[in-house]
């Protein structure tokens, strides 16, 4: 179970965080909404200890990450995973080489060992034989479903997403939304996603959480979402513009 | 108007003692994870080749050139007063304390100092050091590390060479062209060059390799802003190395007399 409580984050004079409060469950997928530069990398961000609160708690499971040294946030770190908005493949390695780089850091594996692993976690994204290629050589989808083949190589229990499906046609949004539920059953995963496209959001989640202004205003299964009496919420959910 | 003008330069100093801070700091980080286990040897061969392999022909050929046109000025300098033969010193000398490591520094800083701002920007606005975090690796140790002690060790022997591909072509304008007695060009280039000559020569490249990596990488690590971000990186990284090279020279240089 991740635990975020009263958290504050400012930039210069912006208050992008103001007293957030949230609760993930463990074991499910629940997905961030809310609107573009709304803060919700930055919350995805101090989930993964990539940035400090100014005031607030993080817990993950027993543990309270905001007042971990850098070192031991690494040990933690090792039970996350992440699939970057571009999915952040490194530039200069193939794909497999991509996918074999945290097992070859962090596992002591022989190197057939590890090229098993690297066929096995890529032939559950749908990309078998794409080991010797370049990340420039693949498509946008085709480098996420990469990127997710080397943010599950270690097996973590949580995994994120920051806008898994941005910038992908419906066709690519909907097997990548078909893949995040495939693998958080497969693995149990507690999986937590940002995102504003809403097909998706309702495909895939088991708890939808709204961010606005700093704090979640809404937070429940989809079914409590579609009622919500909420016009903001209902804003977002339909498209509409908020009446002034 | 006045106020603006305070306001304005106490901006600006406290923007300078903040990069200032953080180019300490990083420094600092980079020292301290040198000394943390797993060591990345392969980086630090790969970025060693990056940075002292590739930059060979072009500090070879700005050595050659450099030691030459240093032999056809000082010619028609002293020729004046019948100082010709001074010749083969004066070369050796402005090359080992001045000329080789400040020209190496700024062609090799040219070079890969820019390609390691470029690089590490690219990466940072990529998401792909965010990432390296995520897998439980430090950036710090993994990209930083081997990059500053690459600029360290290399850049010391890329002078070397540029010293003495200098001194050769030096002597090849001096002795071949000019026709000054070979003896006597190599006889004042011994007699004139002492030991400390040398040690301020590398005590120079040894500084300037740890500057253009630390900068280079600094102003890489801390991009933001997409392609016009990374951009802007590179020149700065570019312009205050460069800036802080010819500085520097003249610090150090001082500091020995």
């Amino acid at each position: 179970m991740i635990r975020l409580v009263d958290l504050n984050k400012s930039f210069r004079h912006q208050q992008v965080l103001r007293g957030l409060n949230l609760t993930i469950p463990s074991g499910q997928t629940t997905v961030i909404i809310g609107r573009s530069g709304g803060g919700k990398s930055v919350l995805l961000k101090h989930i993964m200890g990539l940035m400090r609160p100014d005031s607030g708690e993080i817990w993950v499971d027993e543990e309270e990450i905001n007042r971990l040294r850098e070192r031991d946030l690494y040990r933690v770190r090792k039970r996350f995973g992440m699939l970057f908005q571009e999915g952040a493949l490194f530039d200069s390695m193939t794909i497999g080489e991509n996918v074999a780089f945290p097992l070859r850091e962090h596992r002591k594996m022989t190197h057939p060992e590890i090229e098993r692993v690297v066929a096995e976690k890529l032939a559950l994204v749908g990309l078998a034989g794409v080991e010797e290629k370049m990340p420039s050589e693949l498509s946008g989808g085709m480098r996420k479903r990469a990127a997710l083949a080397r943010a599950i190589a270690l097996e973590p229990d949580i995994l994120l997403f920051d806008e898994p499906t941005t910038g992908l046609d419906p066709i690519m949004t909907a097997a990548i939304d078909r893949l995040i539920i495939d693998t958080q059953k497969r693995f149990q995963l507690t999986c937590v996603v940002i995102s504003h496209d809403i097909q998706s959001v309702f495909r895939i989640a088991h708890n939808i959480a709204m961010l606005y202004e700093g704090q979640i205003i809404e937070q429940g299964n989809p079914e409590d979402f579609r009622r919500s009496t909420n016009t903001i919420v209902q804003d977002f959910l339909l498209g509409r513009i908020p009446e002034q | 108007m006045f106020n603006r003008f305070l306001s304005l330069l106490g901006e600006k100093s406290l923007a300078f003692l903040m990069e200032l801070g953080g180019i300490l700091l990083m420094l600092f980080q980079s020292l301290v994870w040198t000394f943390i286990p797993p060591f990345r040897f392969r980086n630090l061969i790969k970025q060693m080749e990056f940075i002292g392999v590739k930059s060979l022909f072009i500090v070879i050929l700005t050595g050659v050139f450099s030691g030459m046109v240093l032999a056809l000025q000082s010619y028609h300098g002293f020729r004046k007063f019948g100082g010709e033969t001074l010749m083969g010193g004066i070369v050796a000398l402005s090359l080992a304390r001045e000329m080789g490591p400040v020209m190496t520094a700024l062609m090799v800083n040219a070079r890969a100092g820019s390609a390691i701002a470029a690089e590490l920007g690219t990466m940072r606005v990529t998401e792909q050091i965010d990432a390296l975090q995520m897998m439980a690796i430090s950036p710090i140790q993994y990209l930083i590390v081997p990059r500053i002690w690459a600029g360290v060790l290399v850049v010391p022997l890329l002078t070397a060479i540029n010293i003495l591909v200098g001194i050769l072509g030096g002597y090849f304008v001096g002795v071949i062209l000019l026709k000054i007695n070979s003896g006597i060009f190599i006889h004042k280039m011994i007699n004139m060059m002492e030991l400390s000559d040398l040690i301020q020569g590398m005590v120079k490249s040894l500084v300037f390799g740890l500057i253009l990596s630390l900068i280079g990488s600094y102003k890489g690590y801390h991009t933001r802003g997409g392609a016009e971000g990374v951009g802007r990186a590179t020149t700065e990284a570019v312009v205050i190395t460069s800036v802080s090279i010819l500085i520097g020279t003249y610090v150090i240089t001082s500091l020995f007399f």
